[in-house]
């Protein structure tokens, strides 16, 4: 089955460019170019990733970004003209998984797409524990006492990835590469902000973290089973 | 006797030889203040007012003080005296009808002198002139040199200069002190029949001493307390004045650190209230034009933003067009594989000048930020070598690094990276396949990354125009990673983002070397490199070709001194050594062309 890549785009040139490049890697497309429409399209064609511009008309990239999170898990990536920081960071903090700078080549957008989409794929039979956090691989469910904690594939995959090695220091460059796919050095800046992301869900107190904790100079690790 | 002799008897008096001893310990305070006031001297109005208004008061009262106690003393002493004569008068009178017919040189002419001296104070202690005279002794002799003396009384508490000056029908007057008792000595002369007498009174002046002695002690304690007084009110007084400005002086150092809202409170129509009123106007003043200047600064970044986003949604398109096209130049003709071609990597060559473009334009704007975190130089700088080492084995050029671990520097790594990988790029284009020497060292308070490479080097003069944006040698060479012009510029300018140093050193045929120097802590400073930027023996090298002596050009940072973020204003020579001074008609005209590596910007 193809995987369903929604593109949320104002620019027709650049929306249909995408279009062609996504449909010759064997991606089924559908195109909105307003963003307040962007919510009801996920809602209708529930894609396996939204390609999110940040500037739109109507609604602006990064409130479209909370509003599609707010209800679905959706992978989502932005494309974004500004590498600033304060940008890029508004944007992982409303929500976005990942992000691709224009200009930027089809190859590394298509990469960016298909490290998403690969996440929502591969399912090894799997219980897994941190403290009071229990982890339900092939179920997607995590749970604390028996509650279950929502979270986007992305957070999944991060905690996933920290309780699989208990006794193991990630760095973000590992993570960069096990979580994102990243084969080069990328902006760590993007560990952060889903650590953050991650923690104030399933800590109890996300100021002194339990279940991912920060190992000064290094990166971070999971807490004691 | 004059009033001037009168003045010298008086200081010679104990009580104010007394006072003068008083006036030691109090001196020795003054000192010790004074070393305190020099201390904060400059720091304080306040205090220099008060200190001031304290000496010259000081000065006034310490003059004020001897005028009165000088004036006391001598009405004291007039009015003794004036007792004294009349007491004296009488008593010669009653001597010379006690003596009338004594002769010294007759038998028991010493009873007769004893006798007479006993009447005489004997009357007079009943006398009415006693009273205003107080006590008195009395004392008769023969005069000196005149045959044998006879005398009564305390003839010796008076002095022989007394006794051989006087002469009949006058009477002399002395102040004479013997053991600690200060006498008024009235001497006259009384005739007999025989040898004449000298007849003298003396009048103690303990009396007058106490007095006098009181009157110093009020007049020194009046005088302190009124000093007391003095400075308390004059440091009331000034503190009236100085506390406004001194609210001002803090309203102002808020304002300068960045309050603009700061004011300060008029109070009042006073001068206080009109420099209030000034300040508060151009403090207005400055802060509208700070906010227009803020809202210039932001329209800019605003268009940069916008020109930014509106090249590069085009751009993107353009970008994935043409990939699409290459990825299938297989199928087309000739001349059009080679057309996609030119048209994806010119494109790489626009989005590099695009990217760097809006580097520069963010650094100027100072919008720029220092991402800075702690990290291991040594593997930043290796990983940018990684990154160009694709370039360096296909110009057949050998990277060697010497990297010690462990420096730890706080800096961004990303800008430390495009340096070091700007800095390697640029060693291999112009290293003419021979090796490329990444260097790095460190001490206390700062690290520093040399690259060297051993090619064409640079003209006298040219290091300083390597940082240049768009700035080539004239004869270009070889330019394998093509690259923008800005690459350097920018390193420059993340260099300064760091506080740090970026330096080119070049000499034609002899290689360059550029050096880059970051502060260990983010603010710290620099005062050396730990590394040398031109190679240790350059000369002797040179030398040793047969070459002539080139050219060594430190490029200090320039605009370090302007920049805001350090405020600095140290503009130090690099230390350099080895290079002899540029010169410019010695040099053989070697091409040094500086073409420079892109960044590949900041994704």
């Amino acid at each position: 089955m193809k995987s369903r890549v929604l593109v949320v785009d104002d620019d027709p040139a650049l929306a249909e460019m995408l279009t062609i490049v996504l449909r010759g890697e064997g991606f089924e497309t559908a195109v909105v170019s307003d963003g307040t429409r962007a919510l009801p399209a996920v809602r209708d064609t529930q894609p396996d990733v939204v390609l999110l511009d940040l500037m739109l008309p109507g609604m602006n990239g990064i409130d479209v970004c909370r509003a599609i999170r707010a209800e679905s898990g959706v992978p989502i990536v932005m494309l974004t003209a500004k590498s600033d920081t304060v940008d890029v960071v508004l944007g992982l903090e409303s929500g976005a998984d990942d992000y691709v700078v224009k200009p930027f080549k089809p190859k590394e957008l298509v990469a960016r797409i298909r490290a998403r989409v690969r996440r929502n794929e591969a399912e090894p039979a799997e219980q897994l524990a941190i403290g009071e956090i229990d982890i339900d691989v092939p179920a997607h469910q995590v749970t604390r006492d028996g509650k279950p904690i929502a979270l986007t594939p992305l957070e999944f995959d991060l905690l996933v990835a920290l309780a699989r090695k208990p006794r193991q220091v990630f760095t973000r460059e590992v993570l960069l590469e096990q979580v994102w796919g990243y084969r080069h050095a990328a902006d760590t800046r993007l560990v952060n902000v889903h650590v953050q992301r991650l923690r104030s869900k399933v800590e109890r107190d996300p100021e002194r973290p339990e279940v991912v904790l920060t190992v000064r100079g290094v990166g971070y690790k999971a807490g004691p089973p | 006797m004059s009033r001037l002799g009168l003045r010298r008897r008086l200081a010679r008096l104990p009580g104010v030889r007394r006072a003068g001893r008083a006036l030691g310990p109090l001196r020795a305070q003054a000192h010790e203040l004074g070393a305190l006031i020099a201390a904060s001297w400059r720091r304080s109005l306040q205090l220099r007012v008060v200190v001031s208004t304290l000496a010259l008061s000081s000065a006034v009262v310490l003059v004020l003080g001897l005028v009165l106690q000088s004036e006391i003393a001598e009405r004291l002493l007039s009015s003794k005296m004036e007792a004294a004569r009349a007491q004296a008068d009488v008593s010669r009178v009653v001597l010379e009808r006690e003596l009338s017919g004594f002769d010294p040189d007759r038998e028991g002419a010493q009873e007769t002198l004893d006798l007479a001296l006993q009447h005489l104070t004997n009357t007079d202690r009943s006398g009415a002139a006693s009273s205003a005279v107080g006590e008195f002794r009395a004392a008769l002799a023969t005069e000196i040199g005149n045959g044998p003396v006879v005398s009564a009384g305390p003839i010796d508490e008076v002095t022989n200069e007394q006794r051989s000056e006087l002469a009949p029908g006058m009477m002399s007057r002395q102040y004479h002190t013997v053991g600690g008792q200060t006498n008024l000595v009235i001497g006259q002369t009384i005739i007999t029949p025989g040898r004449n007498l000298q007849f003298f009174l003396l009048f103690p002046l303990d009396g007058e001493q106490l007095t006098l002695y009181l009157v110093q002690s009020t007049l020194v304690v009046g005088g302190l307390v009124l000093l007391v007084l003095l400075a308390a009110i004059a440091s009331l007084v000034t503190r009236q004045v100085v506390r406004p400005i001194r609210e001002a002086a803090d309203v102002a150092e808020r304002f300068a650190g960045g309050h603009l809202d700061e004011r300060m409170a008029v109070r009042g129509e006073d001068e206080v209230a009109r420099l209030a009123e000034s300040y508060n106007e151009m403090a207005g003043s400055l802060a509208a034009q700070i906010a227009q200047l803020e809202e210039f600064g932001a329209l800019q970044r605003r268009f940069t933003s916008d020109v930014s986003h509106e090249l590069r949604t085009p751009l993107t398109t353009v970008r994935m067009a043409a990939d699409v096209l290459y990825a299938s130049r297989d199928e087309l003709l000739p001349a059009l594989r080679r057309s996609s071609e030119l048209l994806v990597t010119e494109l790489d060559r626009f989005e590099e000048l695009l990217a760097d473009l809006l580097e520069i334009s963010r650094l100027d704007a100072g919008v720029a930020e220092l991402g800075a975190e702690r990290i291991d130089l040594s593997a930043v700088v290796r990983r940018a070598a990684d990154a160009v080492r694709g370039l360096a084995s296909d110009a057949g050029t050998d990277l060697v690094l010497d990297l010690p671990d462990g420096e730890l520097v706080e800096a961004d790594p990303r800008r430390v990276e495009r340096i070091v990988r700007n800095l390697v790029a640029n060693a291999i284009d112009h290293g003419e396949g021979r090796p490329v020497e990444v260097t790095m060292a460190g001490d206390p308070a700062s690290v520093a990354v040399v690259v060297r490479d051993h090619g064409v080097g640079l003209r006298p003069g040219e290091a300083d125009l390597v940082f240049n944006r768009f700035w080539r040698a004239e004869e270009s060479r070889a330019r394998r990673s093509g690259g923008t012009g800005l690459g350097l510029s920018i390193s420059i300018e993340d260099a300064r983002l760091h506080g740090g140093w970026l330096q080119a050193w070049g000499e034609p045929g002899n290689g360059s070397a550029f050096r880059l120097t970051l502060p260990r802590l983010v603010g710290g400073h620099i005062s050396a490199s730990p590394l040398p930027l031109g190679p240790p023996a350059a000369a002797d090298e040179s030398g040793a070709r047969g070459g002539r002596p080139g050219s060594s050009v430190p490029t200090p940072p320039r605009g370090v001194t302007s920049r805001r973020e350090d405020g600095r204003a140290e503009n130090p020579d690099p230390p350099f050594r080895g290079g002899s001074a540029p010169t410019r008609e010695d040099a053989p005209l070697l091409p040094a062309e500086r073409a420079l590596i892109d960044p590949g910007g900041d994704r």
